[in-house]
C-alpha cells in the first residue's frame, strides 16, 4: 500500500508536468485546430532559458533564497518563451491560416526541428546537470516526499487555478472561447481574433516555460534533444483527454503520468512508454474523441 | 492571406521609413530571443560543472544581420517584388520575366568558361592560390556548372515541360552512367571514375532515391486517401529489420526476403489500420504517431532478438539475382565471371538501379492504382468521407487497402535499406524520419508524383550538399562545421518553403476520374478532406 501511494505521489508530480504543457497543445488546437509540433520544443527552450538564468544568478550572486531564485528563473523563462512562440506564431503559423490543413502541420514540424537543432548549435549538444537546488525529503508515515515534488505540485495547482480564473473569468478569456466557437463571428462582434490568438500562444509557451523550469529542477539536468519525449507524451495526454478541453488536458497528463509510473513501478521500466501509448490506442478505439472530449458534429 | 494589421498605417509611411522602422523591431525583437542563447553559452569546465560563457560580439553581429537584412527586405526587396508584379502583369511575361533576366547568353557563356577553366586547373589550384582560396573556387565552380545546366534547362523549357516524365526517367537512367564517365575522363582513368562516383552515385542517387520512394509510398496514404500519418517510418523499420534478421540468421536471399518484407509491412499496415479506422483527423495523426514509437521502442528494448540499441550488423549484401555476387572473396564475384577489375562502386551502381527500379514500380503502380475502383475510392474519400460512405463506398477496406498499400511500399524500401547499410539500429527509425518523409509529400504538393520527386531532390540533396561545404572553415574557423547545421537549415527551409508555396512545388490538382471532358481545378479552390 505504501509502495502504492509512493508511486502514485510520483506520477502525480510527472502528471502535472505533463499536463502543463498539454494545456499548450489543447488550446492551440482548440482556437486555430492545429497541432503546434513545435510546444515540446517550446517546452525545452524554456527549461534552457532556467538553466541559463539560474547560471548567471549563481555567478552574480554568492546565495540566493532557493524559492527567490525559482521564482526569478520561471518568469523569465516565461517572458523568453512567450517570445518565442509569439514570434514562431506570427512567422510561421499566421500567413498559412485559411490555407490547407496539412500546411501549418509542417510549418510546425519544420520550427520544431529548427528549434532544437538551433539550441544544439548555439548551447552544445551535451547533457547539462545543474547542482541539486532543492534536496530535502519528508518522511510521511513511511512515505517518502520531497520537497521538489510538493513545490511542483503546488505551483501546478496555483498556475491552473489562475489559468481558470482567465479563461472562464475574464473578457479575455471569452474572446478565446467565442474564437473557439466561431471565428468569423467573433471578428464580427470585435474580438481582435489575431491578438487573441497570439495570446494564446502566449499562455501555452508560459506554462511549457514554468513546466520547463519544474523538469529542470526535478530532474536537475536538461539536453537539447529533452523537448521531443514530454512534448509528445504531453500530446498524447491531450488526445487522451479530448483535444481541445482544458479540463481534459490536465486529466490526460495526470493519466499518463500515473500509468507510467505505475507501470515502471510494476512491471518493466523499458516498456512505461510503449504502455503509454497502447493505453492511448485502447482509450481512442473505445472514446473516439478521447475521455472529456464532444465528439464532432458533423453537418453535411 | 492573412492581412497585417498595420497596412493602414504602411501606407502612409514611405519604404525607407517604414522599413527603418520595421528594422528596428526586427532587431529588438531577435535580441530578445537571442540573447541567453547566442550571448551566453554554457559550457562545461574542468570539474564537469556548468559556467557560462559570453558572446556578445556573435551576438551584435547577429542583431545587426537580422536588422539589415529586414531594412533592405521591406525598403528594397518587398516594392521591388511588387513592381515586378504590375510589369509582369502588364507585358504579360508574367512567370517567365525574373527568370529570363537570370539567364542570359553572355552570362551563360562566362559560366561555361570558368568551369571549363576551373575544371581544367582544378588539380594546380591549391598549389597555385593556396588552399583556402582554391575552396572558394571550387565553390565558385560549382555555382558555375549549375547554372549553366540550369541555363540549359530554361532554354529547353517548353520541351522539358512537355516530356518530363520521359526525360526525367531518361536522366535517372543515364545518371550513373554519366558520372562515371565525366569522373573517368576527368581523372583519366576508369578505376579513377568508378571510385568516384562512389560518392556521387551513393551519397546523393540512393540517398534521394529512398527518399523518393518512401514519399511516394506515404503519398498513397496522405495524398491519395487523405489519412494523416505520422509514424510511417514504422513500416520502414519492419522491412528493414525483417530483412536484417532473415537475412543475417537464415542466410534467406534478398530477392526472396523483399516480397517478405513487404508483405510483413503491408500486415502490419493492416494491424495499425484496424483499431484506427473509426479515428478521424487529428487523433489518428497522434495514433499512427504513438504506433512508430512503440514500433521503434520495442526495437531497443527487445534486445533477444534485435540486439536493441546496438542494432544488427552483418547483414548480407544484395546478389545479381543469384547470378553474381558483390563479395569479392566469393568464386562468383561480379570482377571475375566478368573478368573486370576489382571495386566497390559496382555494388553501389547495383543498388541505385534497384532503388530506382523500386521506386519506379511505386510510381508506376500508384499511377495504375488511382485510375482502379479502389484509387477512386482512395480519392473520394480524401475529398468527402460522408458522401462516400452515401455513395455505397466501403470505407473501412477503402482505408485499409490505401495503409496496406503504402505500408508495403515502406517495407520494400526498407529492406533496400537495410541491404544498402548493411547494418540497422533503432536509431534510423525516429520520429524525425516520419516527419521528413510527410514534409517532403507535403512541399511536393499531395498526389503528384513530380511534386514529390522535386521536393525530395530539393530537401535532401540540398542537405546533402551542405557536407561539401568545407571551405567555409576557412571564413569561420578552424571549429566550424557545416554538417551542425544541416538539421537547423533543413527546419527553416520547411518553413521558407511552405510559406513561399503553401499548396507544393505542383500546385494544381486534376482529379483522375472526370465527367466530359478534364479540367484542371485550381489550387486555391480544391479543399482538403477532413480525414
Amino acid at each position: 500500500m505504501q509502495y502504492f501511494v509512493q508511486q502514485l505521489i510520483n506520477g502525480l508530480t510527472l502528471g502535472s508536468i505533463y499536463g502543463l504543457i498539454a494545456i499548450g497543445y489543447t488550446m492551440v488546437y482548440g482556437i486555430i485546430g492545429m497541432i503546434n509540433f513545435a510546444h515540446g520544443d517550446i517546452f525545452m527552450v524554456g527549461a534552457f532559458a532556467a538553466l541559463v538564468v539560474f547560471l548567471i544568478l549563481g555567478s552574480l550572486f554568492y546565495s540566493v533564497p532557493v524559492v527567490l531564485a525559482l521564482l526569478i528563473m520561471m518568469i523569465v523563462a516565461m517572458l523568453l518563451t512567450s517570445l518565442y512562440n509569439w514570434t514562431i506564431e506570427k512567422v510561421a503559423y499566421r500567413p498559412l491560416r485559411g490555407s490547407f490543413r496539412l500546411a501549418p502541420l509542417i510549418t510546425a514540424i519544420g520550427m520544431s526541428i529548427a528549434l532544437s537543432n538551433f539550441i544544439q548549435v548555439t548551447q552544445g549538444p551535451r547533457n547539462k546537470p545543474i547542482p541539486p537546488m532543492v534536496s530535502k525529503v519528508y518522511d510521511i508515515y513511511g512515505i517518502s516526499v520531497s520537497l521538489k515534488q510538493i513545490i511542483i505540485v503546488i505551483v501546478t495547482a496555483l498556475l491552473l487555478a489562475l489559468f481558470w480564473y482567465l479563461v472562464n473569468r475574464t473578457s479575455l478569456g471569452r474572446a478565446q472561447r467565442a474564437c473557439e466557437q466561431d471565428r468569423k463571428m467573433a471578428a464580427l462582434l470585435g474580438v481582435d481574433v489575431d491578438r487573441t490568438i497570439s495570446i494564446t500562444f502566449i499562455m501555452g509557451a508560459a506554462l511549457a516555460a514554468v513546466a520547463g523550469t519544474l523538469f529542470l529542477m526535478y530532474y536537475g539536468v536538461i539536453a537539447f534533444s529533452d523537448g521531443f519525449v514530454p512534448g509528445v507524451k504531453a500530446f498524447t495526454a491531450a488526445v487522451l483527454g479530448g483535444i481541445g478541453s482544458l479540463p481534459g488536458a490536465v486529466l490526460g497528463g495526470l493519466l499518463i503520468g500515473f500509468i507510467e509510473s505505475m507501470w515502471s513501478a510494476y512491471f518493466s521500466i523499458d516498456y512505461k512508454d510503449v504502455a503509454a501509448f497502447s493505453i492511448l490506442a485502447i482509450v481512442l478505439i473505445f472514446l473516439p474523441s478521447g475521455i472529456l472530449g464532444r465528439p464532432e458534429v458533423e453537418k453535411v | 492571406m492573412a492581412v497585417s494589421v498595420s497596412s493602414e498605417r504602411d501606407t502612409v509611411a514611405s519604404p525607407v521609413q517604414r522599413a527603418f522602422r520595421e528594422a528596428l523591431y526586427a532587431g529588438a525583437i531577435s535580441l530578445g530571443l537571442f540573447i541567453l542563447f547566442i550571448g551566453l553559452k554554457t559550457d562545461q569546465n574542468i570539474s564537469n560543472q556548468l559556467i557560462l560563457a559570453q558572446r556578445w560580439g556573435l551576438l551584435i553581429t547577429v542583431v545587426v544581420l537580422t536588422m539589415l537584412g529586414r531594412f533592405f527586405y521591406i525598403a528594397y526587396g518587398q516594392p521591388f517584388m511588387a513592381n515586378q508584379k504590375i510589369a509582369d502583369v502588364a507585358t504579360g511575361l508574367l512567370p517567365a520575366s525574373v527568370a529570363s533576366r537570370f539567364f542570359q547568353l553572355p552570362a551563360f557563356i562566362v559560366a561555361v568558361v570558368l568551369a571549363v577553366i576551373l575544371v581544367a586547373f582544378s588539380s594546380a589550384l591549391p598549389a597555385l592560390v593556396g588552399p583556402d582560396l582554391a575552396g572558394y573556387l571550387q565553390f565558385l565552380r560549382a555555382l558555375a556548372v549549375i547554372y549553366a545546366l540550369a541555363c540549359v534547362i530554361f532554354y529547353f523549357r517548353a520541351f522539358i515541360h512537355a516530356n518530363f516524365t520521359k526525360l526525367g526517367i531518361a536522366a535517372l537512367v543515364l545518371y550513373p552512367i554519366l558520372v562515371v564517365v565525366v569522373l573517368s575522363v576527368y581523372a583519366w582513368s576508369i578505376m579513377g571514375g568508378l571510385q568516384g562516383s562512389l560518392k556521387w552515385v551513393d551519397n546523393y542517387g540512393i540517398q534521394i532515391l529512398i527518399y523518393v520512394m518512401l514519399a511516394w509510398g506515404l503519398n498513397i496514404v496522405v495524398g491519395l486517401a487523405g489519412l494523416l500519418d505520422l509514424g510511417y517510418v514504422a513500416f520502414y523499420a519492419v522491412g528493414a529489420y525483417a530483412y536484417a534478421l532473415l537475412g543475417s540468421h537464415y542466410g534467406l536471399s534478398f530477392w526472396i526476403l523483399l516480397p517478405a518484407a513487404g508483405a510483413m509491412a503491408a500486415f502490419w499496415g493492416v494491424l495499425l489500420g484496424f483499431p484506427v479506422l473509426r479515428l478521424r483527423g487529428d487523433y489518428l495523426a497522434i495514433v499512427t504517431l504513438a504506433f512508430g514509437e512503440i514500433i521503434r521502442l520495442v526495437l531497443i528494448n527487445w534486445r533477444d532478438v534485435t540486439n536493441g540499441s546496438a542494432g544488427v550488423s552483418g547483414i548480407p549484401k544484395v546478389t545479381f539475382f543469384g547470378l553474381m555476387t558483390f563479395n569479392s572473396s566469393d568464386p562468383n564475384y561480379i570482377g571475375k565471371v566478368l573478368d573486370i577489375a576489382q571495386s566497390s562502386a559496382y555494388y553501389k551502381i547495383f543498388l541505385y538501379y534497384l532503388i530506382l527500379a523500386l521506386a519506379l514500380l511505386t510510381a508506376f503502380v500508384t499511377t495504375r492504382l488511382r485510375r482502379m475502383p479502389v484509387g477512386r475510392a482512395w480519392e473520394a474519400l480524401r475529398e468527402d468521407e460522408i458522401a462516400c460512405r452515401s455513395l455505397g463506398i466501403n470505407t473501412t477496406t477503402t482505408k485499409l487497402t490505401a495503409f496496406a498499400t503504402g505500408a508495403m511500399f515502406g517495407g520494400f524500401a526498407g529492406a533496400f535499406f537495410a541491404a544498402r547499410q548493411g547494418f540497422v539500429s533503432p536509431e534510423s527509425f525516429v520520429f524525425l524520419e516520419s516527419a521528413i518523409i510527410l514534409a517532403i509529400v507535403v512541399l511536393g504538393g499531395m498526389g503528384s508524383l513530380v511534386g514529390i520527386a522535386v521536393a525530395a531532390l530539393v530537401m535532401i540533396g540540398g542537405t546533402e550538399a551542405l557536407r561539401e561545404l568545407d571551405f567555409l572553415k576557412s571564413i569561420f574557423g578552424k571549429d566550424f562545421t557545416p554538417e551542425l547545421y544541416r538539421m537547423l537549415l533543413f527546419g527553416m527551409a520547411m518553413v521558407i518553403v511552405m510559406l513561399w508555396k503553401p499548396r507544393g512545388f505542383v500546385g494544381s490538382r486534376e482529379p483522375t476520374a472526370f465527367l466530359r471532358e478534364r479540367k484542371a481545378v485550381s489550387s486555391s479552390f480544391t479543399k482538403e478532406g477532413h480525414g
